[in-house]
């Protein structure tokens, strides 16, 4: 407006506003991480807790977990034995410490492992039509048996070993994953922006590559937590009942079978394996919620 | 006439009804033969109310759906019987801009990445800096700072949004974009700055449009000629002036009446119609609109109508012309317009 016009007395005329939102910018470094969320970070610390444990095991006090005393059964915690004995008279310490080993071993494994298998046949089930029907009755073939009982039929065809306990809780969470990543590619498939790439001449390779892939990729990730926190507790429950890891190779599952008898006179046999398997899932699962809340560029926006 | 930059020839995509496991229970008669050419530098609007398979034209000219049957000419050569294959470098010629200005941008990409796509996947541009200035460029074009092609799209407000999916269509450098409800989810005064900018852009590059709409007051505002569609079929189709001031098909009267003026002092005759449109899954026999028309006869119940001439360039199909001049409520002025 070039000439001046006349307004009543009182208003103002409004402030040019700039013409894109402005990009507010938030606190940098770990204290702006923290602030932002305290539960992932409490989680990441937790995991890093746990990773460092099992990593640096040898190094931690810790004696050889497997070393039988039958002379100093059933011992309750005391400065020599940090978390007492079993019945066998091994240092329960150890054993929890080297056990961490496993179920962080079986928990990432099953989780890239299922990820990698569910992503690859979800994106055929979802972008190739014709194989949708074929693949997706199998699945829910597998889906319609819990995965506890999958998982245990399929140990009773093979030896009990770390590896083939992380295959067969993969197999039994594949389902999920194949599911999820159809779901989302079903629905990618149709966005504006994937049929409006397809009139700009993209191959669909690249349109898989760049405009499918990368939007599947935050759910999966969520996913993929969830099935980390989950694959540790059913590692847990097939060591539990014996159908896991081989009881000469200590697990958290294991000790816990081993403590269930003495329960009622020695709980704390049972308990510490549990505190850190209960720890372990819940950093998981809390890494899992904020990775959920950041891999969303919309959800970024508030701070 | 020159070669005309689109043309269509009795276009029909019936959506098969997910049935049995081999035989399909039905099909949607989403269009169900549509023929209509638009020329360099003219803007066609198709118009119609939900459901009548506008959009469905839009993506079957794109071939992001498999036409059932019909033929589609890209500057005199035919698109509907060549493979995907063959069909992508023809691409280039025809873009499309598309209403949700939320989910038409990829919220992974960042701008420039946007733009860049159809430029390298054409080869229009050689290196990185060719790109960065064609991107520059593009965003001028369209009324958006050069540096903010550095950014996310959910940065942008819907009408800066929409921009970018206009600034995306003309980066191939195409001879016809597809409009495709591209203003409708745009607030009044975005929806004005969007409208002219096509505008602009059509006389600077002489752009073809094909406009699909189902808001008359904008396109009487930007368009050369209109077909209205009903049920998959194009009742009406004329130049603008005719269409507007002499309708021919009580179809388009009756949409006519129910534009907003912006007057409360102008009384005006509304034709209300009776119903919602039937399904396109068994569309009514002879006039596919006689279950909704004032003015359906016995003829109009069992024979279909075809498009005849009702003055230059304009068409309408309709019973009612058939009739003696006096008894032809379609000769009747509009009330007021």
């Amino acid at each position: 407006m070039s000439e001046p016009v006349s307004r009543p007395p009182g208003l103002v005329v409004a402030p040019e506003l700039p013409d894109i939102i402005p990009q507010k910018t938030p606190r940098k470094g770990l204290l702006g991480f923290i602030i932002r969320n305290p539960a992932m970070a409490a989680g990441i610390f937790i995991l890093g807790f746990m990773v460092f444990v099992a990593v640096f095991a040898p190094l931690l006090f810790t004696v050889d977990p497997t070393a039988l005393a039958p002379s100093r059964r059933n011992r309750v915690p005391s400065e020599l034995y940090w978390f007492g004995t079993d019945q066998l008279g091994r240092d329960i310490y150890s054993r929890v410490i080297y056990g961490a080993r496993v179920s962080l071993m079986v928990g990432f494994g099953v989780a890239v492992l299922a990820s990698i298998a569910g992503l690859m046949i979800g994106l055929v089930s979802g972008m190739v039509r014709w194989t949708d029907g074929i693949i997706m009755r199998i699945v829910d073939g597998m889906m319609s048996i819990p995965p506890i009982l999958l998982a245990i039929a399929l140990m009773a065809l093979t030896r009990g070993s770390v590896g083939n306990v992380i295959l067969a809780i993969t197999l039994a969470e594949i389902p999920r994953v194949a599911r999820l990543v159809r779901g989302v590619v079903l629905t990618l498939r149709e966005q504006p922006y994937v049929e409006a790439a397809i009139a700009a001449g993209t191959r669909t390779p690249m349109v898989i590559l760049r405009h499918i892939l990368p939007n599947t990729l935050a759910p999966m990730i969520v996913q993929a937590t969830y099935i980390c926190a989950s694959a540790m507790i059913v590692e847990a429950i097939l060591s539990f009942i014996g159908a896991g890891i081989p009881p000469t190779v200590p697990s958290w599952g294991n000790i816990m079978a081993d403590g269930r008898t003495l329960w009622q006179v020695r709980p704390h046999i049972v308990m510490f394996p549990a505190i850190f398997l209960s720890l372990t899932v819940l950093a998981v699962n809390l890494v899992g919620d904020g990775l959920r809340d950041i891999l969303d560029p919309r959800m970024a926006k508030r701070i | 006439m020159s070669v005309p930059v689109l043309e269509v020839n009795d276009l029909k995509k019936h959506f098969a009804l997910p049935g049995s496991l081999f035989s399909p229970k039905g099909y949607v008669y989403a269009v169900d033969g549509v023929s209509f050419s638009i020329q360099k530098g003219e803007t066609l609007s198709l118009v119609g109310e939900s459901g009548c398979g506008k959009s469905s034209v839009g993506k079957s000219i794109l071939r992001l759906y498999e036409l059932t049957s019909g033929q589609i000419s890209l500057s005199g050569q035919r698109i509907d019987d060549i493979s995907l294959g063959k069909l992508r470098p023809m691409r280039r010629q025809m873009q499309v801009v598309f209403q949700d200005p939320f989910s038409s941008l990829n919220p992974r990409m960042r701008v420039r990445d946007i733009l860049a796509e159809p430029m390298t996947n054409f080869g229009l541009a050689s290196n990185r800096a060719d790109i960065d200035k064609r991107v520059g460029d593009l965003m001028e074009k369209v009324g958006l700072p050069r540096e903010a092609a550095s950014r996310w799209p959910h940065e942008f407000s819907g009408g800066q949004r929409q921009r970018i999916g206009i600034a995306r269509a003309l980066a191939a450098e195409p001879s016809l974009i597809i409009c495709d409800e591209a203003v409708s989810a745009l607030d009044v005064s975005v929806k004005a700055q969007i409208v002219n900018l096509l505008q602009d852009l059509q006389k600077e590059l002489g752009l073809a449009l094909l406009f699909i709409s189902h808001d008359l007051a904008i396109v009487e505002h930007m368009t050369h000629r209109v077909a209205v569609m009903y049920l998959g079929r194009i009742v009406e189709k004329g130049p603008r002036d005719a269409i507007f001031s002499r309708p021919q098909h009580p179809y388009t009267r009756a949409l006519l009446s129910a534009v907003p003026v912006p007057d409360p002092e102008i009384k005006r005759e509304r034709i209300l119609l009776k119903g919602d449109v039937p399904s396109p899954i068994n569309p009514p026999k002879g006039c596919r609109f006689h279950t909704r028309c004032p003015y359906a006869f016995d003829r109009c119940r069992s024979e279909e109508p075809m498009l005849s001439a009702r003055g230059p360039q304009h068409v309408a199909a309709c019973h009612l012309h058939d009739l003696p001049d006096a008894e032809n409520p379609m000769l009747k002025p509009v009330s007021s317009n």
